[in-house]
């Protein structure tokens, strides 16, 4: 309840502080509109921007879970197999070179203006940070439990599978809550460079129409969603530690 | 355990340039409870690994076998002073963790037996944060006496528990690991007189046997012969550089 007490507390202080911005300045609506004007259009328009935070969200959603499954699948052969370390491992860097959003038109060339160049745009973002925070933590898994498992001379394939992989079960949580965040940015870059639905669409409409009002309720809702996506995976992630 | 074998080890190991320990040998008699006595870095934990098998790193020149000549892989259990349970493991699954990582049946019931003997019949299925520091290293015994080896090694298992119960650990172990061949690494006087049937004080200068009281182990913790003992194995501590 305090919690809630205070971020109740730190949304007001931001509102009223927007709101003295744009009175003080005398800023017209086409510039940065008040707080007020931003939620009338909110509501005013529920049905838009609900029908576009839909998709966004899907796309979000899709691009979340099959970059969690890919890197958790890529960072279990990295530890199990030498070989793919050695190979895999400087491409993911390199990967990491190569800036993602300079990756969305040619994505959007290939996969369409459709859904899928868009979770593939949330995937690519977040697939390094999944898979090198669960990689990582397979590699500290403590060396005294794998002297046990030698001693007990177990197979190398359950070790991985009965110490490794659940010991490092809250790096790989680590790297969802991280992954949470970012699906919504890769999704909306994907939008900007080419699409006809989605919040980052309704965004870049409404902005260059003038209606600054509507570009930053889809704000207002895309950020919600995020923290709300945040929220859900870090739940989930508790939940998967303690069963 | 009538297959427990003698454990005999000589020669000399170091660790890059850094010798660990000169040339030496020990012997640790069959089905007896050894306890190899030392101040902390003259190399004691390192006979231990050598006998595990866990000796990657160590420069090892000389022998450490059993003297029945059979390979000691697959022969030797191992607990150390840390408990070493997993964390999202119950007490029963992590008793049967050994058969788990090797694929064979994991035998529940008998974990469930052995968990009572060490007197955790209740606390069977706690996870190990809901266990005290002397119920986990309890739940690293059944881990121990599950694996069934005749050898067992012991790296200063009781070091890190309060005096109580350390000594319940000390008297539960000795009934329970009795017949087999036990190694036991500790730097605590006491301890060695209490429960070594054997006693190797080992410094830098090498290995020396001391035989310890007639009383069969564990001994009592205050029985004047027990602590004139303990108090002369101090006192070697004490002397050596």
């Amino acid at each position: 309840m305090r919690r809630a007490a205070r971020i109740g507390g730190v949304a007001l202080t931001a509102l009223l502080l927007w709101q003295a911005l744009v009175t003080l300045a005398e800023l017209p609506r086409f510039i940065l509109p008040g707080p007020g004007l931003v939620f009338a259009t909110l509501w005013s328009s529920r049905a838009l921007i609900a029908e576009h935070a839909l998709i966004t969200a899907l796309e979000v959603l899709l691009g979340l879970g099959l970059g969690a499954v890919l890197g958790f699948a890529s960072a279990i052969l990295l530890t199990a197999s030498p070989l793919a370390r050695s190979i895999l491992r400087p491409m993911l860097v390199f990967s990491q070179a190569v800036p993602v959003f300079a990756l969305a038109p040619i994505l959007t060339l290939w996969l369409g203006y459709g859904l899928w160049s868009k979770v593939a745009m949330a995937l690519l973002i977040i697939y390094f940070p999944v898979t090198s925070a669960f990689f990582d933590a397979l590699m500290r898994t403590p060396p005294a439990w794998l002297e046990l498992a030698r001693v007990m001379n177990a197979t190398p394939a359950r070790v991985l599978w009965r110490v490794r992989v659940p010991a490092a079960l809250p790096g790989f949580a680590s790297g969802l809550r991280l992954a949470a965040v970012y699906a919504p940015i890769g999704a909306i870059i994907g939008e900007w460079v080419g699409a006809s639905r989605g919040l980052g669409y309704l965004m870049l409409l409404a902005n260059g129409r003038a209606k600054i009002d509507l570009m930053f309720a889809a704000l207002i809702v895309l950020a919600v969603l995020t923290l709300l996506l945040h929220a859900a995976v870090d739940a989930a992630c508790r939940r998967l530690w303690e069963r | 355990m009538s297959d427990a074998p003698a454990l005999r080890l000589s020669g000399r190991a170091k660790i890059g340039a850094a010798p660990i320990f000169g040339p030496l040998s020990l012997r640790a008699p069959a089905g007896e409870w050894t306890c190899l006595l030392g101040p902390s870095g003259v190399g004691k934990s390192t006979v231990l690994r050598l006998f595990a098998g866990l000796g990657d790193g160590i420069a090892f020149d000389g022998e450490a076998v059993a003297e029945d000549g059979v390979r000691l892989d697959g022969r030797v259990a191992l607990m150390g002073q840390s408990d070493l349970l997993m964390p999202w493991l119950d007490a029963t699954a992590n008793v049967t963790l050994g058969a788990r990582l090797r694929g064979t049946s994991p035998g529940r019931d008998r974990a469930r037996e052995i968990l009572g003997r060490v007197g955790l019949s209740e606390h069977a299925d706690k996870r190990p944060h809901a266990l005290s520091g002397g119920q986990r290293q309890r739940v690293a015994l059944a881990r121990t006496l599950m694996e069934d080896r005749p050898v067992v090694l012991l790296d200063e298992p009781f070091s890190a528990l309060d005096a109580r119960s350390r000594a319940q650990m000390q008297d539960l172990a000795t009934e329970l690991l009795a017949g087999r061949t036990v190694l036991h690494v500790t730097h605590d006087a006491a301890e060695a007189a209490r429960l070594g049937q054997t006693i190797l004080l080992m410094t830098r200068a090498g290995i020396a046997s001391f035989p310890p009281p007639e009383a069969s182990t564990p001994r009592l913790y205050d029985a004047p012969g027990t602590l004139a003992f303990q108090g002369r194995l101090l006192r070697l501590l004490m002397d050596t550089r």
